[in-house]
């Protein structure tokens, strides 16, 4: 039963919503979603709570532990620290966007290969950040990975075979 | 987090003009540009930092890197860490700034991280992101909760009665030793302010970090034409290999000629209420031999002044074995 001042607030907080909420559009795996979202709203809130697209996860909401790290326009970033509403006309990628369970990502593929997680809460953070490496300017040896791979924290500490599926496809990429 | 108008900047001017409104471009401004929002939205989730409205800039044309005429290089306030600190010419010509940013944060951050807010960045004293806790430098007044509480990361050069927080940041710390030059424009026009001018000492007001006013966007940082010859280096000690701030760090950009110093730029991280260019180190090295006690008076000469807590007197040590070894490392080939 709903009381009607029980109702009333309820009409009145969907009322405040709705006036602070802005119009959105974001392009997100290939796919448009126009939106409307509080501009508080995080880019990793929009893609979790919004598109439900869940495989972004959040550990601190600091940009501490990398769990949330998409790509936007190619770029690794942490989802956390973006307002979503800042990334209109941009191509946001989500792990969601970068292989299918039919047709993996060649480092979901070597994750899987090298054991290269345990409770796999951070796997998602862990393979958006290891697939923009491929792309970007780190040396060969192991403690360049380890250094790229920085911010992306693992509690279970999978880090070795981390390293490990991330080196095995970079040297099947060359 | 508190409520805030989202606006995009089409142009320069329409951006100055909104944020002059703000009654301070410090602590508790009202508008605030964004643009990585690395720190600016990591303290907005914290309450630390409530401003109305943030005037997006990161569709502004301030993302350019260009050689000047004379040598040395232009970097624009929207360039993000990383492609600044990979940047072929900064590779080449001014290591140290290169190696101080990549010596900070994680690839994500550097990945959204500008200039011009690293410039920005603010303190990780852990009483100024708590709002539970008394700060001078959030809450103007309400007293000082790490000169008596957990203070170990904390400045050791550069503090006052009011506050001892660290300026947090690798890049302002290779940029003082690089002598650069900051741009902004506001409501008045352009000028152009030397890094070694830009943040203030916390003194009595710790809730003014720079001398920006309402208005104020940093527009752009040059860099002099790196002196012939010379050698940088950035050496960064903390407790973690990677992905941690500095305990002590330093950076040294340093001419030797005939086993002789001919011209040394010395700055301190992590240690510092600001990047801390130390002008003493430098006259003990000037014209003297690459000789390892000459380094030791310098890095007395640069914590001379060191006023540590109870809990961060370990640091005057580590800072200036950190300086020492910095200097090895940077003249070991000279």
């Amino acid at each position: 039963m709903t009381s009607a001042s029980e109702k009333s607030a309820k009409q009145s907080a969907e009322t405040s919503e709705a006036k602070e909420a802005i119009p959105v559009t974001l392009a997100v795996n290939g796919k448009k979603y126009d939106l409307r979202i509080d501009p508080r709203t995080t880019l990793l809130d929009c893609l979790r709570e919004h598109l439900h697209l869940t495989g972004s996860k959040k550990g601190c909401d600091h940009g501490q532990c990398g769990a949330c790290t998409v790509h936007i326009n190619g770029r690794r970033v942490n989802s956390c620290l973006c307002f979503a509403a800042m990334h209109e006309g941009e191509e946001i990628t989500t792990i969601e966007g970068i292989g299918q369970p039919e047709n993996l990502h060649a480092v979901q593929a070597a994750f899987v290969t090298h054991d290269a997680y345990q409770c796999g809460y951070c796997t998602s953070g862990q393979i958006m950040s290891a697939v923009a490496l491929l792309e970007e300017p780190c040396g060969a040896d192991d403690a360049d990975v380890k250094e790229f791979m920085s911010g992306n924290i693992c509690r279970c500490g999978a880090y070795q075979n981390i390293v490990a599926a991330i080196q095995s496809a970079r040297q099947k990429k060359e | 987090m508190k409520n805030f108008a989202l606006t995009r900047a089409t142009d320069s001017a329409n951006a100055i003009a909104a944020a002059s409104k703000a009654t301070t471009a410090q602590q508790g401004a009202e508008f605030r540009f964004i643009a990585g929002g690395t720190t600016l939205i990591d303290l907005m989730k914290l309450n630390v930092e409530q401003p109305m409205t943030l005037i997006d800039i990161n569709r502004l044309p301030l993302d350019k890197i260009e050689a000047l005429p004379d040598g040395g290089l232009t970097i624009g306030a929207g360039v993000r860490n990383s492609d600044l600190a990979f940047h072929p010419l900064v590779r080449k010509d001014y290591a140290v700034l290169s190696e101080a940013i990549l010596s900070g944060a994680s690839a994500q951050l550097r990945n959204m991280a500008t200039t011009a807010g690293n410039l920005l960045q603010r303190t990780r004293c852990m009483y100024f992101r708590e709002t539970n806790m008394p700060c001078n430098k959030r809450e103007p007044g309400s007293g000082c909760a790490a000169i008596t509480g957990v203070n170990r990361s904390l400045a050791i050069l550069g503090t006052s009665e009011h506050c001892i927080a660290t300026n947090p940041s690798d890049m302002n710390v290779a940029m003082a030793a690089l002598e650069a030059v900051i741009y902004v424009r506001g409501t008045k026009g352009e000028r152009s302010i030397p890094i070694a001018d830009f943040h203030v000492l916390p003194g009595n007001t710790p809730q003014r970090e720079t001398v920006l006013e309402p208005g104020d966007l940093i527009t752009h940082v040059t860099l002099p034409p790196s002196a012939p010859g010379s050698r940088s280096l950035y050496l960064k000690l903390r407790d973690r290999a990677s992905y941690e701030f500095a305990l002590a760090s330093a950076a040294v950009v340093i001419t030797a000629s005939g086993g002789k110093i001919t011209r040394a730029r010395i700055a301190l991280g992590g240690v510092g209420t600001k990047p801390w260019r130390s002008v003493e180190a430098e006259n003990e090295l000037n014209g003297q031999s690459l000789d390892e006690a000459i380094f030791r008076k310098a890095a007395d000469a640069a914590l001379r002044d060191a006023k540590p807590q109870s809990q961060n007197g370990f640091k005057v040590e580590l800072a200036k074995r950190c300086l020492v070894h910095a200097l090895k490392l940077a003249t070991q080939h000279a």
